[in-house]
């Protein structure tokens, strides 16, 4: 435990220090967030009882903050330190490994809450957007839940992308067309049947909409849509089973 | 303090088809530094990353501080350091962060500043690791292996690429080790960082070694023959036991004062000059050419 709190304070020193994640990771969710409720923000989504899609876009916005960090960020610097070498020269130490995957799953799950909190606090301040109180138990859970599943898929990843060059291109080359699909970006009131069907198979769906039935007034009782929290578990299993058969220590290209 | 830090007996490495290692014994003793050379793809890297529980090996009986490396606990890592040969670290931390950092995952760490000393970067410890030189870089290595307070360090070629006064002041550092306490097992392709750090030096080539000792006494050359060269005089025919090697006259002998005697008797008496005479003994780089050449 006092390794994983080690870990944890330098992966977070590293973090702010590097510019590039932190614009990708905090900044970027907030000013889609402020785009995309300033165009359509007024409007009405008629499948969720006419809810405001200012509304509706906060905890898509969400979603799209903890794949950053905890799927987009935590592969990319994976492979970035596996390749460098910096993974094989820990493992030559004697922090357990299991230590060094919590640190970094730990890193992840805070900043998913970090960006959580700060969309939350602009949607209520410039959109007025409510989180209701008794929805709060469902929506931490699909959170968790949510971060957990993405980090165990964002390790699952790092394994098979063979070089720092190429990490950047091929998480955003996943993330981005089945956030587009998911309705992340365009209410999914707007998305053809086709495409709406192939994004259920994926968790980004579930974990916007999870999050949605906690937003929502009309919502699910405590805030917990169960559909979506078992297809986020479904990923998250199989992402640990996955992440344990591609995780390697050692550089791919040397 | 005596016995093995290191034993291997019959060590063998094979990668698909083709065998790395082919067998190799090797003891290093407490205190310590032993170099392992030989010229690249003899099977150093694969040897050391073995000793230091990267690698599993094919065959062999392997034994580091009393551990067989594939069976390594958390106590038994708290025990060595490495320097691998190619590592960056993260150039947002500084120095001082670094060392930090990885002094947090050891039992019993050495302080930082201590070691900061220790490493030559008293100055540096609060520039970020991205500043500094490559030299400095190699030398925060070899801090971060020190950082656990290690009995033993792997050193994976920890000079390549330097320019002679980096490489001066890396071996000052890890000749410093030495008075610390610490065993040292050093890989090198260099000849004379094996000669002005090593207290004993393995040979090894294409994957076995081919020479074990003390650099003084390596592949015999504490009784190699001298050398006599000299360019030939046209047309003279040349005394016995001068042979022409490359356009030279040479001539080998364990007793090179007689023979000079009778050569330059022979050169007076038929008035010869002795263009360009020389006399040398094998050098370590003509023994270790020999020894690592033509297998």
């Amino acid at each position: 435990m006092r390794l994983v709190v080690h870990q944890l304070r330098f992966e977070f020193k590293r973090f702010w220090r590097d510019p590039q994640s932190v614009f990708f990771t905090v900044a970027l969710p907030i000013v889609f967030l402020v785009i995309f409720a300033g165009i359509f923000g007024n409007d009405t989504l008629e499948s969720r009882g006419d809810l405001k899609v200012s509304t509706y876009y906060v905890p898509g916005i969400v979603a799209l903050g903890v794949m950053s960090a905890g799927f987009v960020g935590l592969a990319i610097s994976i492979v970035e330190q596996r390749e460098r070498g910096i993974l094989k020269r820990l493992r030559s130490t004697p922090l357990p490994p299991r230590a060094y995957i919590a640190g970094r799953a730990g890193t992840a799950a805070a900043l998913s809450l970090l960006v959580t909190a700060a969309l939350v606090l602009v949607g209520r301040l410039a959109y007025g957007v409510r989180v209701p109180g008794a929805a709060l138990p469902g929506l931490l859970v699909t959170l968790v839940l949510g971060t957990a599943c993405f980090a165990s898929l964002g390790f699952a990843l790092s394994g098979v992308i063979r070089s720092a060059n190429a990490a950047p291109a091929v998480t955003n080359g996943i993330t981005l067309p089945l956030q587009m699909i998911s309705g992340i970006f365009f209410p999914i009131d707007q998305l053809p049947a086709g495409l709406l069907g192939i994004a259920k198979v994926f968790p980004v769906y579930h974990l916007a909409q999870g999050l949605l039935d906690g937003f929502d007034p009309a919502g699910p009782a405590g805030g917990f849509g169960w559909g979506h929290l078992a297809v986020l578990a479904a990923w998250t299993v199989a992402g640990l089973a996955l992440a344990s058969r591609t995780f390697r220590w050692e550089p791919r290209t040397s | 303090m005596t016995g093995a830090v290191i034993s291997v007996h019959g060590l063998r490495k094979a990668y698909g088809g083709s065998e790395a290692v082919r067998g190799i014994d090797l003891e290093v003793r407490a205190g310590e530094i032993f170099a392992f050379l030989g010229p690249n793809g003899a099977g150093k890297t694969t040897t050391v990353e073995i000793l230091e529980g990267y690698r599993k090996r094919s065959a062999g009986e392997v034994r580091v501080l009393g551990v067989d490396p594939e069976r390594a606990t958390r106590d038994w890592r708290a025990r060595i350091g490495v320097v691998l040969q190619t590592v960056e670290q993260d150039e947002l931390l500084t120095v001082r962060e670094t060392l930090e950092e990885y002094a947090g995952y050891y039992p019993a760490p050495r302080g930082v500043d201590r070691t900061l000393g220790d490493i030559g970067l008293a100055d540096q410890g609060d520039q970020r690791v991205g500043s500094l030189s490559g030299g400095q870089q190699r030398r925060l290595d070899v801090g971060l292996a020190l950082i656990g307070d290690p009995e033993l360090l792997f050193l994976d070629e920890p000079t390549t690429g330097f320019d002679p006064s980096a490489r001066r002041g890396a071996w000052a550092l890890v000749g410093g080790l030495r008075d610390l306490g610490k065993t040292v097992f050093l890989t090198t392709h260099y000849m004379d960082e094996a000669q002005a750090l090593a207290d004993r030096v393995a040979v090894i080539a294409h994957g076995e070694i081919v020479a074990t000792g003390t650099p003084a006494q390596l592949g015999g050359r504490g009784e190699a023959p001298s050398l006599i060269r000299f360019t030939p005089p046209p047309g003279a025919a040349l005394p016995p036991g001068v042979e022409i090697e490359d356009g030279r006259a040479v001539l080998r002998t364990p007793e090179p004062v007689p023979a000079l005697h009778a050569l330059t008797a022979w050169a007076l008496e038929d008035g010869h000059a002795l263009r360009d005479l020389e006399v040398a003994r094998p050098t370590l780089e003509d023994i270790y050419l020999q020894l690592t050449e033509g297998r």
